[in-house]
């Protein structure tokens, strides 16, 4: 554990890339090969199950503190952190302990399912055998959440120095469903073993965001132009004895859309498809909502698969007849994958993503602001000749996705962030006039710099009416431009209505209470939204 | 009957009707005892100060020309109808907590405080008193401070490993009682040891009354990181990042010592500096033990946590109140010089 922390430490302790993936190559050389797994799994988002709940730890951290638990909410108010207060608050170790970070991982993923005061015993014991930064540690693993500034990708960089191997062929190896205790780290990386890989995806190759005008992209002729789809970004793979469906976090997601088990039939074996699982209206997906209805459940009731029957749109096709195609140009897999496509039975479970005609940027950029009416939340392009990369690799694939919506709210409640932004208010409920009243109808708690929160924090703490817990109700003063990129009735809001990734654009402290926007002006926006509906989506070409 | 109080709260301060005077008041009043220097608490325009004789120099050179008159740890003296007295509160060189006696009830002002010696300052004696006035900066349970030589020498392993690549170290410290209980603790084997002009002032102020302290270059026109290699830079925190940080090369480690450091949410805002855990502050332990130890049956709170405090200590038997007052930082992220910020509440 002690060199876990040491790792965290280091990674913690400094900003730049390349210290972070020296550092982490340096553990890769020298941890135990058990820590290793360990790492790369809690690095990529693969936690074990949860032994204890977080009001557990909450009541055995308070106990073992001899801390009343108004006084330990109180503390963690503060530090916004469980883990950190949990780690602050306990008296100090009377033991020392070498165990190692798959020790302490093997012996909590062992706790799952005992009676409580075995796990009790266990989690004292740890706590009584480590420093205050391995605690921290230490909790972090159990809560989850846990995130140290490392992306896969960076990872997956250090990996490949410390190893010697092609990045992207760790990339491709490192993903799937495996755990830590079904495999072990020579399994892992130096497996090229075709069996292997069975149902594991490829890593999902990313757009950058356009920020220049489209025109730097040189020729329109060079370009792929399709909707940006407002789905659930999926990878279909039909290998021989493997069906599966995962979502680009990794996340094995063929349960939840049992209809594409269909698929299985009428696809031939070896073939990857890129696509956007979305929910199907007939002619265009139907809201994100109507889909998130169906993520949130382990199985999904007939009614829903009728009220949201999904529908995957392909973009790509990676593997055909168990080739790899990545590395060909995107003209030639889109070929093929309007070939395979064209095959199916029209209007089923699959079907193309459609590209858009380029006759030029002005005309493209008249369909992007087209977009909403298509369902779509802007265009994608893609160069013809790219191979499909891994990870974001910026040139070749741009997302341009439309302006957000915007209206000038009020701030009416002020809660305390967590982790960096713990003790600084930062995630706020924002009002519209309806009349003489306020309406509530939003909250974030993004898009505003360090230095503006800070501000905003003291204006908080000079400026609250009334608490209820963490939350602050406040004078209602301050004026925010909201910016979000979708707008849904919901009769569950009291506004009755729902956005979709709200945040905050600026601070507007050039505006008073009396400038900010009504009920009204989303109202019209609701029904603008829907009046879109009508010109009909531009046809498959 | 009750007794009136010896010590009551008003808009300019803490004040001793009998006595006549406010007792570190932030508006001006006609008599002002004060318990250290740092510039919420030694504030200009009162008619007349009264100090102890460590702290006064720093005092004198801060307000100027003031008219003060000094006193020694213990000494005695009648003012009005009430005895003052002014016992070491371990917070800075020179700092007091004055007790107030009115016909045998003892009222005691903290003033700021901290438990642990620290091998530079006058150290914490408990004074027995019926009422206690204590700050409550960091009197939440998650502030525990981790014994002086453990942190100094952590510091002293940064100065090292940084001279070690070549790099200037700039410690961000309070200019009057954190830099130089951080000056007298380095080891003055690794480098030589530079301080901005407002922490050199105090310095010299404080080693000319006889506080042990090492030697130390001013930073001036020809200092930089090619004029004293393996240097260490004791600046105030608000020095840091600026134009004058800048002659220290790009390649300078920052590091801030404070008790804020504990918290990691505070020391990630501050970006890749590093953060020590280093308060002139009591934690949570000392709070606690502070206050048993004077035998008060009453407390009042007047700067830190004090709702969440307050509750504590009423929970633990003592008739506990809040008092409002203006020895505030702004907040825990203030680069303020001389306090270390308020708590949020």
């Amino acid at each position: 554990m002690n060199r876990f922390a040491r790792l965290f430490a280091a990674l913690d302790g400094t900003t730049k890339t390349t210290a972070k993936t020296a550092a982490l190559a340096a553990y890769f050389r020298d941890a135990p090969e058990e820590d290793r797994l360990w790492t790369i799994a809690l690095l990529s988002g693969r936690r074990p199950k949860r032994a204890v709940t977080a009001t557990e730890l909450r009541e055995w951290a308070a106990g073992a503190a001899d801390l009343p638990h108004w006084l330990f909410e109180e503390a963690y108010s503060v530090t916004g952190d469980l883990a950190e207060t949990i780690a602050l608050v306990l008296p100090p170790p009377t033991r020392d302990s070498a165990e190692t970070l798959g020790g302490h991982m093997r012996a909590l993923v062992a706790l799952v399912g005992r009676p409580a005061p075995q796990r009790q015993a266990a989690i004292l014991a740890a706590w009584d055998s480590l420093g205050p930064d391995e605690r921290f540690l230490f909790n972090k693993l159990i809560t989850g959440g846990f995130r140290m500034g490392v992306s896969q990708g960076l990872m997956t960089r250090a990996l490949a120095q410390a190893t010697g191997l092609e990045e992207a062929t760790l990339a491709h190896r490192l993903m799937g469903d495996w755990t830590p205790a079904g495999t072990s780290y020579a399994t892992l990386i130096g497996s090229d073993d075709p069996a292997a890989a069975g149902r594991r995806p490829y890593p999902f190759a990313l757009a950058s965001p356009l920020e220049d005008p489209p025109e730097a992209l040189g020729d329109p002729a060079d370009w792929l132009a399709e909707w940006k789809w407002d789905g659930i970004r999926g990878q279909l793979i039909h290998r021989p004895g493997a069906f599966a469906l995962w979502s680009r976090g990794e996340d094995l997601i063929t349960d939840r859309f049992p209809e594409f088990a269909l698929l299985a039939n009428l696809l031939p074996p070896g073939t990857v498809i890129d696509g956007e699982v979305v929910a199907w209206g007939g002619d265009t997906p139907l809201p994100f909502a109507d889909l998130q209805k169906r993520i949130g459940r382990k199985s999904v009731p007939k009614r829903l698969l009728a009220e949201a029957p999904a529908r995957l749109l392909a973009y790509d096709l990676l593997e055909e007849g168990g080739q790899d195609l990545r590395s060909a140009p995107l003209g030639l897999r889109r070929a093929r994958l309007e070939q395979l496509v064209g095959a199916l039975p029209a209007g089923g479970l699959l079907g193309l993503s459609p590209a858009l005609p380029v006759t030029g940027w002005a005309a493209l950029a008249s369909l992007r602001a087209m977009a909403r009416g298509a369902a779509a939340e802007g265009l994608m392009l893609k160069r013809l000749s790219s191979a499909y990369h891994v990870g974001r690799k910026r040139g070749d694939w741009w997302k341009w996705k439309l302006d957000p919506f915007t209206v000038d709210a009020v701030m009416i409640y002020a809660q305390a962030g967590h982790g960096r932004r713990a003790t600084l208010y930062t995630d706020f409920t924002f009002a519209v006039r309806d009349g003489d009243d306020l309406v509530p109808f939003a909250k974030a708690y993004s898009g505003l710099t360090d230095d503006e929160f800070r501000r905003i924090t003291d204006w908080v703490r000079r400026h609250t009416l009334e608490r209820f817990g963490p939350v602050r109700r406040v004078v209602p003063e301050l004026v925010f431009e909201i910016a979000f990129e979708g707008i849904q009735a919901s009769p569950r809001h009291r506004s009755g209505i729902a956005l979709r990734f709200p945040r905050m654009l600026r601070w507007r402290q050039d505006k008073t209470v009396a400038e900010i926007d009504t009920i009204q002006t989303l109202r019209v926006l609701l029904a603008g939204q829907r009046g879109f509906c009508t010109p009909a989506p531009p046809e498959e070409i | 009957m009750a007794r009136a109080p010896v010590l009551t709260f008003t808009d300019r301060g803490i004040f001793c009707p009998a006595g006549g005077f406010h007792i570190d008041p932030w508006r001006p009043v006609d008599r002002a005892l004060i318990t250290h220097g740092h510039s919420d608490h030694a504030r200009p325009g009162h008619g007349r100060y009264l100090c102890t004789r460590q702290a006064a120099p720093v005092i004198r050179h801060r307000l100027g020309p003031v008219r003060l008159e000094t006193i020694a740890y213990g000494e005695t003296r009648r003012i009005g109808g009430v005895t003052v007295s002014f016992h070491p509160a371990g917070h800075v060189p020179g700092s007091a907590q004055i007790r107030v006696e009115q016909d045998g009830e003892v009222w005691v002002a903290s003033g700021d405080y901290k438990v642990c010696a620290d091998g530079l300052c006058e150290p914490f004696e408990p004074v027995a008193c019926h009422t206690f006035i204590s700050e409550c900066t960091f009197g939440l349970p998650v502030f525990r401070w981790e014994p002086q030589e453990e942190v100094l020498a952590r510091i002293n392993r940064w100065w090292a490993a940084n001279a070690a690549e070549g790099r200037i170290s700039i410690l961000g410290a309070y200019a009057l009682g954190k830099a130089q209980r951080i000056l007298s603790g380095l080891d003055t084997g690794i480098g030589p040891i530079l301080t901005h002009g407002a922490v050199e002032t105090t310095t010299e102020i404080l080693r000319s009354q006889g506080y042990v302290l090492p030697a130390t270059v001013a930073v001036t026109a020809g200092v930089s990181a090619k004029s004293h290699p393996r240097a260490i830079v004791i600046a105030p925190p608000s020095a840091q990042a600026t134009p004058w940080a800048a002659r220290f090369g790009p390649t300078a480690a920052a590091a801030f010592a404070s008790g804020w450091m504990r918290l990691r949410g505070v020391r990630r805002r501050r970006g890749a500096e590093t953060g020590f855990v280093l308060s002139d502050h009591a934690d949570w332990p000392g709070l606690n033990a502070a206050i048993r130890e004077t035998g008060a049956e009453r407390v009042f709170v007047t700067h830190g946590y004090t709702a969440v405090f307050r509750r504590w200590l009423e929970s633990q038997g003592y008739d506990a109140g809040i008092v409002q007052t203006e020895y505030q930082g702004d907040g825990i992220d203030s680069a303020q010089p001389e306090t270390e910020g308020d708590a949020p509440e």
